[in-house]
């Protein structure tokens, strides 16, 4: 292969400048941000909104990116996802109270490693719910939406059951190791020191799904896939295969979100998926189902607006998410980033 | 004695409660390039569908390099369209199929089965392809939604030579194609035909059909009702004129 | 024959299945006569109100192919119209017709809205947009709770003919004391089996047929041209304004309603494995499922219990057949429905009688 020529072809490309990016929604992020501040008061709460909005669009985002892909690629709507986030939930509780020697040790060091752990086991056994999900639930209904409808909400039915079996019907308390409650002061402002690590995580893993699917050849495969699959099975490549690893992978995210979710609220219930479950939907549906960075945009406008209203207006905070929603489809009927179909 | 690349015995296709293929016979000999006419409706692109496996042929065979990839016999004998463009067929569907959120770089490298990255494509080829379509260097890093009807056509052809196949399936190259266009693209045919690639084309450009065909294959109602060489039908005046009733030499 | 002009020509279609409906409708209709006690009957009031709901909920899924996780919310808003009149303007007839028509009225809207912002869109974001919706509702319930008693609800009296303390003949009739709560029974029975027929008289007309068709194809249903959106919203409409009849029964039945009695999600699971367990698309499914589900509900937790005597102490699998675990159970055989039997048990039924 001759790589001299090659340089000459790219650079003189690069010369031309790239079709224009579509702005307008991360600016509508940036516009909602900065709209908190005056509407808010005090600058010192609004960092503390703010962060606690970006943390929780954040965790959000985790959960739903792997929904919105799914749906993209194999057409497939799982209304039953809720129940990954429940069991990574669950998992996390058992791993944390198992290593409870460390979890409740005074060492950052112990803490920090016994939540990875319990992260690991979370996405562990998520995506083996996952694998036994896809085969026993979805693969029999595939290209059938309203069957997939009905039967992965099942599915929902009898994995959250299957958790009370196990864990019991009530309430567990999933309390954040000593180290890492509190929070850390900025002049006025406090910002929970947990927050910063979920704005953390949330940020490595949208910056490794970015790098998986816009730098490797099977994220161009999933990202060729969710426009037409047919065409790519005619390049030549086995595109089922793929459902099942991006299927894994979205369940495994899931359950991760279940971790981050329950180490916020500090507990977890077994109706953890369902509560959730809507939130999702709302975010992909703003975003544009199949959108990567639409997902990502949307759980952080709904984070921000949960936070902010919740500030402002508490009596109507429940229904920003609905409001956000209307009010985005009303300006872009498929979403903020609409992903061209054949 | 030239051999049969591809050979469709009394393929018969279903699409839902339709029948569109009614018993097709094709021979599609190695090295030339058979035009495949017929007017609208005649099944033409079911034919090419069914060969890549994306309508399983309900009855008949489908024999590429002897091998059957479709038709009776059982699942078993009928091969997924991954594997059928595996075995070295490339298929460019009338809707082109262009990949339009990604870059045309993309959508090439996606093409190229051997290459993971954009540094990995044969250089030589490309350029190869640049001189003949210069307008997808131009836009090598453009979204390929943004080029134009023509534009996307190049890249769909291009996408399909990016690297070298055994059998080239292509359901009308040159819709939408500048004249200028046109010429690249039958002298891109001629090349390819020297690199022994055979080549079946839907046509209903039968100007073109009649200067790239070697041989040729009318359809009508789901069979192929007349087939043989291109020389033959030109020079049959008579014959084309009863053929004309299927609409060739209307378009240009 | 009048009998098939009453069910406008949709029979039974097997000798089995007429057997049970016929079983069914007797049952009902006799239930304070023969079954005296209040847990009975409050059993056979929860399978009138269940008919009426599920019957509805499959105009809309069986018929026309739209999933909505919304229909409780319709639910809910019968039932707290007559509630809320019945504790604004007092008791009596007065307050029911009022608060019936004003339920009636706010259904419209909401189901003409949702129906014309999202129908417009694939089926996926309507399914996911009333699932927000009927989310946000209950919120907003609980929330409301001058108006609507909060998360306790409303209690009410019902009108004075309705109210069990209601006794006009000293004596009893075949043995039964006719009082107000039998009133309220009867209410209840015929006006279901009104309203039912009625659906089945919807269904099997030309706009019923149409509706079909969307269900099958709707690119070619608009190809010949029936406006799919109309005939959708339309489905929708009436689909919600018959559900928020079965709520307004069911708040005249308990003299109660709360977030919990009408609104919940699990409410909506219940009639989404109804109606697959019954049978999609035929109606007759949404009376077999009802009963079925109720019984189950009632009776299947007693059968849980003896097996969870037999299995007791075996540490997972005596979680796995407690009594509160029922939904686990109904949930596989929803799956298995969804999966194996698409047509539920009446499709079943119909299937056995068409190979004799």
């Amino acid at each position: 292969m001759n790589t001299t020529a090659l340089p000459a072809v790219t650079t003189a490309a690069a010369a031309i400048p790239k079709a224009d990016f579509d702005w307008k929604p991360i600016a509508l992020l940036f516009g909602v941000l900065l709209a908190g501040w005056p509407l808010i008061g005090s600058s010192s709460t609004w960092v503390t909104l703010s962060v606690a909005g970006l943390a929780m669009g954040l965790i959000i985002f985790i959960i739903a990116s792997g929904l919105t892909l799914i749906f993209g690629l194999m057409d497939v709507l799982n209304f039953g996802h809720g129940v990954f986030i429940a069991l990574g939930a669950f998992v996390a509780t058992s791993v944390m109270t198992g290593m409870a020697d460390w979890s409740t040790a005074d060492s950052v060091g112990r803490n920090l490693v016994a939540v990875f752990i319990a992260m690991l086991a979370a996405m562990l056994a998520a995506g083996v719910l996952g694998l036994a999900f896809e085969r026993i639930i979805v693969r029999p209904v595939y290209g059938q939406h309203l069957k997939q409808i009905l039967i992965t909400m099942g599915g929902m039915i009898v994995g959250e059951e299957l958790i009370k079996v196990i864990w019991g019907p009530q309430q567990i308390a999933l309390p954040l190791p000593e180290t890492l409650r509190g929070s850390f002061f900025f002049g006025e402002a406090s910002i929970e020191k947990y927050r910063v690590l979920a704005t953390g995580i949330g940020l490595i893993v949208f910056g490794l799904l970015l790098y998986a699917l816009n730098r490797t050849k099977v994220g161009l495969l999933i990202r060729a896939g969710v426009q037409d699959r047919e065409m790519v099975e005619s390049l030549g490549y086995r595109i089922r295969r793929l459902f099942v690893g991006v299927f894994v992978a979205g369940s495994a995210l899931a359950g991760l979100g279940g971790v981050m979710w329950g180490l916020y609220q500090q507990s977890v219930t077994p109706q953890i998926g369902a509560q959730v479950n809507v939130l999702i939907f709302i975010v992909i549906i703003i975003g544009g189902l199949g959108s990567t960075l639409g997902c990502f945009v949307g759980a952080l406008l709904v984070g921000l607006m949960a936070n902010y209203t919740g500030y402002l207006a508490p009596k109507v905070a429940l229904f920003s998410n609905i409001g956000l929603m209307v009010a985005i489809l009303l300006w872009r009927p498929q979403g903020l980033y609409p992903v061209t179909n054949r | 004695m030239t051999s049969f690349v591809l050979d469709l015995k009394g393929v018969h296709t279903h699409i839902g409660a339709y029948h569109i293929l009614h018993g097709v016979d094709l021979q599609v000999p190695a090295g030339q390039v058979t035009m495949l006419l017929g007017r609208n409706g005649a099944g033409k692109t079911t034919t090419l569908r069914t060969i890549m496996g994306l309508w399983p042929a309900s009855k008949g065979t489908v024999h590429f390099k002897g091998r059957q990839i479709g038709g009776q016999g059982g699942k078993e004998d009928q091969l997924a369209t991954p594997e059928i463009a595996q075995l070295g067929i490339a298929y460019v569907p009338e809707s082109m199929g262009i990949f339009t959120d990604l870059t045309v770089q993309e959508n090439m490298v996606l093409a190229a089965r051997a290459a993971r990255r954009a540094e990995e494509l044969d250089t030589t080829r490309l350029e190869w392809i640049f001189g003949l379509f210069p307008a997808l260097k131009k836009f090598w890093l453009f979204p390929a939604g943004k080029l134009s009807g023509g534009q996307k056509q190049m890249l769909a052809v291009a996408r399909a030579i990016v690297e070298p196949r055994e059998l080239l399936l292509i359901d009308e190259p040159s819709k939408g194609l500048a004249p200028s266009i046109i010429n690249n693209l039958i002298d891109a045919f001629r090349q390819l035909k020297g690199q022994s690639t055979t080549l079946l084309l839907v046509e209903q450009n039968f100007q073109m059909a009649k200067v790239l065909g070697d041989r040729v294959a009318v359809m009508d109602n789901g069979r192929v009702v007349h087939a043989g060489s291109m020389a033959e039908l030109t020079e049959d005046e008579a014959l084309q004129h009863r053929l004309l009733g299927l609409s060739l030499g209307v378009h240009q | 024959m009048l009998l098939n002009r009453l069910l406008s020509h949709d029979l039974p279609r097997s000798r089995w299945l007429a057997l049970a409906l016929l079983l069914v409708l007797l049952g009902l209709a006799f239930a304070p006569f023969l079954f005296p006690g209040s847990k009975a009957l409050g059993v056979a009031a929860k399978i009138l109100v269940f008919v009426l709901l599920v019957a509805s909920y499959d105009l809309l899924l069986g018929y026309t192919g739209i999933v909505s996780f919304a229909h409780t919310m319709f639910f809910g808003i019968g039932a707290y119209g007559i509630a809320v009149a019945s504790t604004r303007m007092g008791e009596g007839f007065a307050a029911v017709f009022v608060g019936l028509a004003v339920a009636l009225a706010l259904s419209l809207v909401l189901s003409l809205v949702i129906g014309l912002f999202s129908l417009r869109v694939k089926a996926i974001f309507y399914a996911m947009i009333t699932l927000a919706v009927a989310a946000a509702f209950q919120t907003l319930a609980s929330q409301l709770s001058d108006v609507t008693g909060g998360e306790d609800g409303l209690s009410f009296k019902n009108p004075e003919w309705l109210s069990p303390s209601f006794e006009p003949f000293e004596n009893p009739v075949f043995g039964l004391l006719l009082d107000g709560k039998v009133f309220v029974y009867y209410l209840l029975f015929f006006a279901v089996l009104a309203l039912f027929l009625l659906l089945l008289r919807i269904v099997n007309s030309p706009f019923g047929r149409v509706l079909q068709a969307i269900r099958e194809n709707d690119f070619r249903a608009e190809a010949i041209g029936y406006r799919t959106v109309v005939y959708r919203t339309l489905s929708n409409v009436l689909s919600a304004l018959f559900a928020t009849v079965a709520g307004a029964l069911l708040a005249l039945w308990l003299r109660y309603t709360g977030p919990d009695t009408t609104l919940s999600f699990e409410i909506m699971l219940d009639i989404l494995l109804i109606v697959v367990i019954g049978g999609m698309g035929t109606m007759y499914g949404a009376v077999i499922g009802s009963v079925l589900f109720v019984f189950a509900q009632n009776y299947l937790q007693d059968l849980l219990k003896v097996a969870g005597a037999a299995l007791e102490g075996v540490p997972l699998l005596s979680q796995l057949v407690s009594p509160d675990r029922w939904l686990l159970w109904l949930g596989v055989l929803f799956v298995l429905s969804v999966y194996h039997f698409p047509t539920g048990v009446v499709g079943r039924l119909r299937l056995g009688a068409l190979r004799k």
